[in-house]
């Protein structure tokens, strides 16, 4: 029998990965097709779902038309949800945008120090990771605060009379956001960059290329591939926060995350947050698989 | 034109160790490179070669001197703006772009026009014999191919001046020495100043029309290659060049041109040299193994007598290791001209050994 084993690869290969295996479809796959099969009944009295299931499209209708709920008023927008998913999209992809803006120079400065420092300034990168996402987000709100860290010291320096209104408004989304998610960006980044091999860039300069284009010719689709890697591991979890928009935004800015943690909260519709989490992700999925089909088959690779 | 295509003038390079010292990579050299020489920097790792041919590219600037290109001052111009190419000793092609885009790309940030560009890449391909190669990417070429291309890349910006780092370095001693007669000969095709970095000595005798050869940042010596190795301006040019004999002595007296110098309890020989030395003073006495004489009087030379040593028979040639009485010990190489023209001599043998007062060099440091 071991024997047999050992002499069978497939087998071999089967052993191996089974566990990680039953690991996604037990945890992973499972809970989503509940999700799948919630999204299509009614909705229970007091949360949950109507039992024995009756079924019904009805919650993904509500989703394009905010006005075919029961509970719709008089004056209700019958694009009310598209509207905070255009919304939860454009702040994703601004905080995005910031985070690559920021982390490639950051990267880049990293992987240019002499080993000793360049450890020191990676760690220094993931240090925030050991604290609690929760407990960081409160303390940026201290900083951002009316009488927080940052209006005193400017009022401090003269440079203003009066508090600026930092918190609960997009502005404090964003920040809250690029804040958790800059490290998310840097490390691919990185692994990217640290491997550019710089005589390629001495190379170019030797060819006539003045520094911007010889970046732009030949160290950024070098890197290319870590930074799609930091565009999808921000933008995705991104665009589906609720934690951070919740406390940054005091309730006042709604986006995808908040709206669907409030299904399962608050609103106890179940169906309905389960139509728009499965919305969401096959929005993210198309964007994705758009983006691979669009990038050169040497960034696919790559990836 | 300019009298030489590079000038430097008392050049200086310093970095900052990471012990936090301060190290001078190129210590005040000046050299001139003519228009259209191939010319080679030769010495070992940290001599300060590869530094020199970088400040020379624009990758590092003097931290004090200068650095004239084709008779312009340009010490402290970008490389990018500098009308010189490099070959890279790991060749630096950009891995993410064809052969035509690799070659390419100088035109390309020269501006011209892509139709226009196409046809100088399979020219430059033409020159050096990979046609049709466009398409490919650097990985999959060989080593030599790759060397080829990252010449091709600089070539057809016809710069003014082609520097080469070790461009050979990574490739087999069969394929080097084909490729060290090709970079010659195209090098005389295109008429462009070579500037060419090694630490090879042989390749830089093969290939070069004038060798500078460095040691910790000085350039000791600058000549011909026939100079350098025949007259080698000191002990480090004389060992790190070919082989030699260094035989301890003490100069006697000098009479015009001819030195007396006493080998201890060896003899006294009479040596050719145009420098001046005081009688008493230490020297070495340095021969090449080929000009030394086993048996064989010579004339109005000097005969020494020795034991031999150790016999090495390679075909060619054959080695010998001699003892002199005074217990210095050289080595000599004898040509097998003819089959049977002489026996080999054995280990344990008295000998002789000879050699004119023009072969050697009196040298003192």
């Amino acid at each position: 029998m071991v024997k047999f084993f050992r002499r069978n690869k497939t087998l071999q290969l089967f052993g191996l990965i089974s566990p990680g295996a039953l690991w996604i479809l037990l945890f992973f796959n499972l809970p989503l097709l509940i999700v799948l099969f919630i999204s299509f009944v009614e909705r229970g009295r007091a949360g949950s779902i109507k039992l024995p299931p009756v079924y019904t499209i009805e919650n993904y209708r509500q989703l394009f038309n905010a006005c075919a709920s029961a509970f719709a008023g008089p004056e209700c927008d019958p694009f009310l949800y598209i509207g905070i998913f255009g919304h939860s999209m454009r702040i994703a992809l601004v905080v995005t945008f910031w985070c690559i803006l920021l982390g490639y120079p950051l990267s880049y400065f990293i992987s240019r120090q002499r080993q000793v420092w360049r450890d020191a300034l990676m760690i220094l990168v993931i240090i925030p990771f050991w604290t609690n996402f929760l407990v960081r987000t409160y303390a940026l709100k201290q900083v951002l605060a009316t009488e927080g860290l940052l209006n005193s010291f400017l009022i401090n320096l003269h440079l203003i009379n009066q508090p600026l209104d930092l918190l609960f408004n997009e502005f404090a989304v964003i920040v809250g956001l690029l804040y958790g998610y800059l490290p998310f960006a840097i490390l691919p980044m990185y692994a990217s960059i640290e491997k550019f091999d710089h005589s390629l860039m001495e190379a170019a300069s030797d060819l006539g290329a003045p520094p911007w284009r010889a970046f732009l010719r030949v160290m950024l689709p070098m890197t290319l591939p870590g930074v799609i890697a930091a565009l999808v591991l921000v933008f995705v979890p991104v665009v589906g926060a609720f934690i951070t928009p919740d406390i940054m935004g005091g309730g006042k800015i709604e986006m995808i995350g908040t709206l669907i943690n409030r299904q399962f909260g608050v609103s106890r519709n179940w169906p309905f947050g389960s139509s728009m989490s499965l919305i969401l992700m096959l929005m993210v999925l198309i964007g994705v698989i758009a983006y691979f089909r669009s990038s050169s088959e040497d960034t696919r690779r790559a990836m | 034109m300019a009298e030489f295509a590079v000038e430097m003038q008392d050049v200086l390079k310093q970095f900052v160790t990471p012990e936090g010292g301060i190290l001078a990579a190129v210590n005040h050299v000046t050299m001139q490179i003519r228009d259209g020489e191939f010319f080679s920097l030769l010495g070992p790792s940290g001599c300060g070669k590869t530094t020199s041919l970088r400040m020379i590219a624009g990758f590092e600037l003097p931290t004090a001197g200068k650095i004239f290109i084709q008779g312009k001052e340009m010490s402290q111009v970008p490389a990018f703006q500098r009308p010189v190419n490099t070959v890279f000793q790991q060749y630096a092609l950009f891995p993410h772009m064809t052969v035509e885009q690799n070659i390419g790309f100088g035109l390309e940030m020269k501006g011209v026009a892509k139709a226009e560009r196409s046809r100088r890449v399979s020219e430059a391909l033409e020159m050096v014999r990979l046609p049709g190669m466009e398409m490919r990417r650097p990985k999959q070429l060989s080593g030599g191919q790759q060397q080829r291309i990252a010449l091709a890349r600089a070539l057809i910006n016809k710069p003014e001046v082609l520097l080469l780092d070790e461009p050979l370095g990574a490739l087999d001693l069969k394929l080097r020495k084909e490729m060290q007669l090709e970079l010659k000969t195209l090098q005389r095709e295109v008429g462009i100043t070579f500037i060419y970095v090694t630490h090879d000595q042989e390749e830089a005798l093969t290939m070069s029309d004038r060798i500078a050869v460095m040691s910790k940042g000085v350039a000791l010596q600058i000549g011909k290659p026939e100079e350098i190795y025949e007259r080698p301006a000191n002990k480090f040019v004389a060992d790190f060049i070919g082989e030699t004999n260094f035989i301890d002595g003490v100069v006697q007296q000098q009479n015009g041109s001819t030195v007396e110098i006493e080998l201890p309890g060896t003899g006294t020989v009479c040596i050719e040299s145009s420098r001046m030395f005081t009688n008493g003073q230490q020297v070495a006495v340095a021969v090449r193994p080929e000009k030394l004489r086993l048996n064989t009087e010579i004339k109005d030379g000097n005969n020494l007598r020795g034991r031999v040593e150790d016999v090495i028979y390679i075909g060619t040639d054959t080695h010998y290791g001699v003892r002199f009485t005074g217990g210095q010990k050289v080595r000599l190489r004898e040509q097998n001209v003819m089959q049977g023209h002489h026996e080999m001599i054995p280990v344990g043998e008295e000998v002789s050994v000879s050699f004119t007062q023009v072969s050697p060099r009196v040298l003192t440091e």
